[in-house]
């Protein structure tokens, strides 16, 4: 199963979206969002593993400087990557109480302002 | 557009996304695969740079533009969020009575693992460089942290402990930190963000160069800038009221 972990990355980032589509609540669309990016960290964690026994790249006194550790450039990018996301799901969550404010509705479908 | 229809063309793009992500990832390198070019050279990039933590490395040292723009996107969020939740004209601020109704054990644990979880932020900030941590990570637990104060005792106590204009001016003064080093590189190396501090011997705390240095000031922002969104929310959900309510 090589390629298992990159499509359980696929899987989440499609069910976030599909959670989205058939939203009914907008706090229920930020978590499903959230759920749609926690596929883009399991595809950099995945990108980034090496099998056999690599470790962190971390090195220390016990460990000293050496290339069997897993791809320190997904793992920083993950971190900015939840960085962001936890930013972004603060700022909607923002919105979405703002909207209940103005509208007195939180569902995407009720919301005149939306309507096509 | 109705639910069905909005269903409909999303199976479609669903369908069609699903298939090209497959087909995209059986050319990928196979998972687990030794196979890791940038590792190879990001690896002996943070090594001459004597930082122990390679990941800290790439984020504030080998890609620390990236992570400039990243603390711009989380400073313009939290400014974003503030001016969304400040009280409108129809509402007032109300004084929240002091109900205290936490039980004696949950205060306890509360009151106990506030210091701990201080120290272990400050320590996972400081370490930023060394060990795995950094500023991001710190700063969220050391926000986090000082809410426990909420958990254990009440939102007045959170109050009277953590004045607002303090965590405000660190949100902004890390971010301004941030550049200010990053200018500073541009000046005594030619590239901004450079690393224009003495390395160190790696592992040392003292080590790493700007790294560290760089840890710290996201460390501060991201404390203040958390602090402030969770006061904004709190203040939301707890002392704003309607005219009419």
């Amino acid at each position: 199963m090589a390629v298992y972990a990159y499509l359980v990355a696929g899987y989440l980032i499609l069910v976030g979206c599909y959670g989205i589509i058939r939203s009914r609540h907008l706090v229920h669309a930020v978590v499903c969002l959230s759920v749609a990016q926690a596929g883009t960290y399991v595809l950099l964690m995945a990108v980034g593993y090496q099998a056999g026994g690599a470790s962190a790249p971390v090195f220390g006194s016990t460990t000293e400087p050496n290339k069997h550790v897993v791809d320190p450039v997904v793992q920083a990018m993950a971190l900015t990557d939840i960085v962001v996301s936890a930013t972004v799901t603060a700022l909607l969550l923002a919105l979405a109480i703002q909207i209940n404010k103005r509208q007195g509705t939180v569902d995407p479908d009720e919301l005149a302002a939306l309507k096509g | 557009m109705t639910r069905l229809a909005r269903l409909i063309i999303f199976l479609l793009a669903g369908g069609v996304v699903a298939v090209a992500f497959v087909l995209a990832t059986l050319d990928l390198p196979h998972f687990g695969s030794d196979h890791h070019p940038y590792r190879d050279l990001s690896v002996p990039a943070a090594v001459q740079h004597h930082t122990a933590n390679v990941v800290s490395a790439v984020n504030f040292d080998q890609r620390a533009i990236d992570t400039f723009g990243e603390e711009s996107i989380l400073i313009a969020s939290v400014v974003g969020a503030v001016a969304l939740l400040r009280p409108s004209r129809e509402e007032t601020e109300r004084r929240v009575p002091d109900l205290g109704r936490a039980l004696e054990s949950t205060r306890l644990i509360g009151y106990v693992l506030l210091p701990i979880t201080l120290v272990l932020g400050i320590d996972v900030v400081a370490h930023g460089g060394t060990t795995p941590g950094g500023g991001f990570q710190g700063g969220v637990v050391l926000a986090t942290g000082l809410h426990l104060l909420y958990v254990v005792g009440s939102y007045p106590a959170l109050g009277r402990l953590r004045p607002l204009v303090p965590f405000e001016i660190a949100d902004s003064a890390g971010a301004a930190g941030f550049a200010v080093i990053g200018l500073i590189g541009l000046g005594s190396t030619g590239a901004f963000l450079g690393n224009f501090l003495p390395f160190g011997q790696l592992g040392q705390i003292l080590s790493t160069g700007t790294v560290q240095v760089l840890s710290g000031v996201v460390g501060v922002e991201v404390v203040g800038g958390m602090v402030v969104l969770l006061s904004s929310f709190f203040e939301q959900e707890i002392a704003v009221r309607p005219e009419d309510g």
